[in-house]
């Protein structure tokens, strides 16, 4: 009746697991008895669990995503813990078991569950507000598309206390992945929650890019688009290219481990390698499609903080296609190894190394965009300075990996780790934490504290050097990636090193929590008046913030690339209009959440084979899913009454204020 | 409102939902045809991975794959046939025609569970060999996608009975066409890779 699940599923032996479980469930009911104090229920169901409002999925993607954080940095932190004493025969504290579980849920947790939903957050809150659009172009998928990034992350967090992860790696390459050598839960937790959370993220892909193609406001054409939605178009394009490959892959490992076929199985006619081949079709694309909107976010924060327009625009967007073309032929490189002979490693090769020429293309533009600029160096600045210096050195690591030779030297060692932390951290987490400091106010309508945001960066960026940087000495001096335990006496210093690094990087998480903290304490003081706080170039600076429901009370005809500064300029910006109309938004509803309440039982009764609950919540998702067809009345309007007195409100805010040529970026027209 | 206020002049609040959902759901339909490929892909990798079982030549019965292929391909004309009398708001007709596109559909079903039965009673099932689990695992998707199809046609003329021809119907039955024709397409990759290359 409850399949393989029994009460020795929890690990009650492992002290670690149960004093996190006591901290998580202590945690957890004091988060759920101060919502009950409160009596947020309501609220939080109303205004957020239900809501298809592309900016709080956005906001509740990033929650999620920074939550996942502290989740994958605790396992961070306790490899380099265990990696700084296991050295010279002692046997650090993590059983091996445990340690390669900390280690696959590091990576799957990051990738999938910060990265991502970083991503997704940034793209949902911003794509719609940059081309004057009033939602995406499916609300209720969107909504769909975050549940099902959430039960994910739940499912790898559950598996942490009842039953076990995977302990293969990130990827869980067969034949270990398999049943014969992974007989636990492990990596059946890792399928469905992948499949699950891969399944949203495809939703969201197709979502956005039917929103950026179809729904941009009057005028804008393609290349009138700001860049960071030209990134995000590109993203998503990627998105729907390779996520359906990461599905059937994993559907296909499922197939041996359930049905006991043989697709990369040692027996029967098995090739594992052809599961390594397919999971980095999707898994190289994959690191574009997270670093792409980050290089986007780059490009707004630079030219704004030059006050200069973005140099070389047209190349930006040229670049980013052909890195987008270009992220299909390079996967062979993660497995040089194969020994798919000279001629095709050497294609591949080749391939790699041209990625960076586009990649370099943008680095120059962003450059140029600083020369002869009034750069302030606000916080987001300062992340993308830190992003351009470190990023580069991680660029020229790859294309240093991208060499055969070299590769058959350093492949799997700790090198390669050091390089694509080196790009994720360097690029990935410093532009999504420079992404949200920017757009915050334009969210929730109050600037993030300046001094906290700085010595966040500062503790990154220096515990990134300090943490990433002997890894690469050790991976020249022959250190493996993944290893419990070591007994040459020359690696200790540089793992201590690298260990300190990793809490000055923490640091920085907690510099980070107290700069929300202190921000919402002081969001009074920071209040966002005009809606515009960082004298910004593109569409979104030019609604209120927290932009209001409906975006903007009237589509913007756009004549120019950078609308909100040439309105700025000629003076049209912020002229209130004599007149609203009705607008139509889409109606909340629970069936997302539902839905993923039925996805999350269907994929816990899998892992453990309870079948009669996994046909019954089956069911029970499928008839949730048609029953929402049955419903009509999808939308709802927003008198033109109820958008003037909105509308009114702003403009009274805004004129008592600020006096008007305050608005007018004057002091920095022809700034070069 | 003066001529020199930035918006627009006409602007559309509702947007046009009924060619996104089209275009939306074509380009679901890009993505589902990846899974295809990487099916067929692996596929052409392990077709030849027998290990020591049976191989196609010996198991696959052209004649009868033949009859299937045509159920299909005919379901996919009623399917068209019956797109035309929506489009008439002929709303009679359009269900007389869904019923023939579902009763082909599930004949087709039928006649790949007797293919399914029949193989792993000769001992042949998925788990003997390579070859044979992509075999059923590609084929079985089609087929599973089929049967989806089925069931989104009975939810799609009980909406029609209930609502009646209107934008969202319209919308509705467009995108399962989409889908139909595309399962159809699907099919003709199918039959030619994976049943009739072996009598080449």
């Amino acid at each position: 009746m409850i399949g393989k699940l029994t009460l020795g599923a929890i690990p009650f032996h492992e002290p670690i697991i149960m004093g996190t479980l006591m901290v998580v469930l202590l945690g957890g009911i004091a988060l759920l008895g101060a919502i009950t104090y409160f009596g947020k229920w309501q609220y939080l169901w109303t205004e957020w669990f239900t809501s298809v409002d592309h900016k709080r999925i956005g906001v509740m993607y990033i929650i999620l995503a920074l939550i996942m954080l502290v989740r994958g940095f605790a396992d961070a932190i306790m490899m380099r813990a265990q990696q700084a004493v296991a050295a010279n025969g002692a046997a650090g504290y993590l059983p091996p078991h445990h340690y390669d579980q900390i280690f696959t849920a590091h990576g799957v947790i990051m990738i999938f569950f910060v990265a991502t939903p970083l991503i997704l957050g940034l793209m949902n809150v911003i794509v719609p507000l940059q081309i004057g659009a009033r939602d995406v172009a499916f609300p209720f998928l969107n909504q769909l598309s975050f549940w099902l990034s959430v039960v994910g992350a739940v499912l790898v967090m559950l598996s942490m206390f009842v039953g076990d992860f995977a302990a293969t790696g990130w990827v869980a390459y067969p034949p270990l992945s398999e049943l014969g050598y992974s007989p636990t839960v492990g990596v059946d937790y890792y399928i469905w929650s992948l499949q699950v959370s891969g399944l949203g993220t495809l939703l969201t892909g197709v979502n956005l890019v039917v929103t950026i193609l179809r729904m941009r406001a009057p005028g804008m054409d393609l290349m009138k688009m700001p860049v960071f939605t030209w990134t995000a178009l590109i993203t998503n394009m990627l998105i729907i290219a390779v996520f359906p490959v990461l599905t059937a892959t994993l559907a296909l490992l499922t197939a041996d481990r359930y049905l006991g076929m043989h697709f990369f199985t040692n027996e029967l006619g098995g090739n594992a390698m052809m599961y390594i081949n397919l999971i980095w079709v999707w898994g190289h694309p994959e690191v574009y499609i997270l670093i792409l909107p980050c290089f986007g976010a780059f490009s707004e924060i630079i030219a704004t903080f030059s006050g200069k327009p973005l140099f070389g625009y047209k190349s930006m967007v040229y670049a980013t296609s052909s890195i987008g073309v270009l992220s299909f032929f390079v996967w062979l490189h993660h497995f040089f190894t194969m020994g798919s002979g000279a001629n095709v490693n050497a294609f591949f090769g080749i391939m790699t190394s041209i990625i960076s020429i586009p990649t370099g293309v943008k680095l120059f533009n962003w450059l140029f965009t600083m020369y002869r600029g009034r750069i302030r160096y606000h916080s987001s600045t300062l992340w993308t300075v830190g992003f351009m210096v470190t990023f580069a050195v991680g660029g020229m690591t790859g294309v240093l990996l991208a060499v055969p030779g070299a590769d058959f030297v350093l492949h799997n060692s700790l090198f390669l780790v050091a390089h694509f932390h080196n790009v994720i951290i360097g690029g990935v987490v410093f532009g999504s934490l420079a992404a949200i400091t920017f757009w915050f106010p334009k969210v929730f309508g109050f600037t993030l504290n300046e001094f906290w945001g700085k010595v966040s960066f500062w503790c990154w960026q220096i515990g990134f050097y300090l943490a990433f940087m002997p890894l690469y000495v050790l991976g020249f001096d022959g250190m493996t990636r993944r290893m419990n335990h070591y007994s040459n006496p020359d690696w200790h210093p540089w793992l201590i090193v690298a260990l300190c690094g990793a809490v000055v990087i923490g640091a920085g998480i907690v510099a980070m929590g107290i700069q929300f903290a202190v921000s919402i304490r002081d969001r009074h003081a920071h209040r966002d008046i005009t809606g515009d706080p960082w004298n910004g170039r593109s569409l979104e600076w030019a609604t209120s913030s927290p932009a209001p429901l409906y975006n903007f009370a009237h589509i913007p005809q756009i004549t120019s690339l950078e609308q909100h500064w040439d309105d700025k300029v000629s003076g049209r910006a912020y002229s209130q209009p004599d007149q609203y109309e009705d607008i139509h938004m889409p109606r909340n509803t629970g069936a997302g959440i539902i839905l993923s309440g039925f996805s999350f039982a269907l994929c816990f009764s899998l892992v453990w084979h309870i079948w009669p609950l996994a046909v019954a919540s089956l069911i029970g998702a499928i008839a949730t899913f048609i029953v929402r067809t049955y419903d009509r009345d999808v939308d709802y309007v927003i008198p033109a009454s109820e958008v003037a007195r909105i509308e009114r409100d702003r403009y009274v805010r805004l004129w008592t204020t600020v006096s008007s040529p305050d608005l007018r970026p004057i002091h920095f027209e022809k700034a070069a | 409102m003066s001529a020199s206020l930035p918006y627009a002049v006409h602007e559309t609040a509702g947007h046009d939902n009924a060619s996104m959902t089209t275009v939306g759901f074509w380009i679901y339909l890009m993505s589902d045809c990846l899974i295809f490929a990487v099916l067929f892909a692996t596929f052409g990798v392990l077709v030849h991975s027998t290990a020591g079982g049976p191989d196609g030549k010996g198991l696959f019965e052209l004649p009868f794959v033949l009859g299937e292929t045509m159920l299909l391909l005919v379901s996919s004309f009623t399917f068209g046939a019956g797109m035309l009398s929506a489009q008439a708001g002929r709303k009679k007709q359009l269900l007389a025609w869904l019923a023939v596109t579902f009763v082909l559909g599930l004949a087709f079903i039928a006649m790949e569970l007797h293919e399914f039965s029949t193989l792993i009673h000769e001992g042949a099932g998925p788990s003997k060999s390579a070859f044979l689990s992509s075999f059923f695992t590609l084929v079985g998707t089609h087929g599973l996608h089929v049967t989806c199809g089925l069931a989104w046609l009975i939810v799609m003329a009980h909406q029609v009975v209930r609502f009646g021809l209107d934008g969202i119907a319209l919308r509705r039955l467009a995108c399962l066409s989409l889908f139909w024709h595309f399962l159809d397409l699907i099919w003709i990759c199918v039959f030619t890779f994976v049943y009739l290359r072996e009598f080449l």
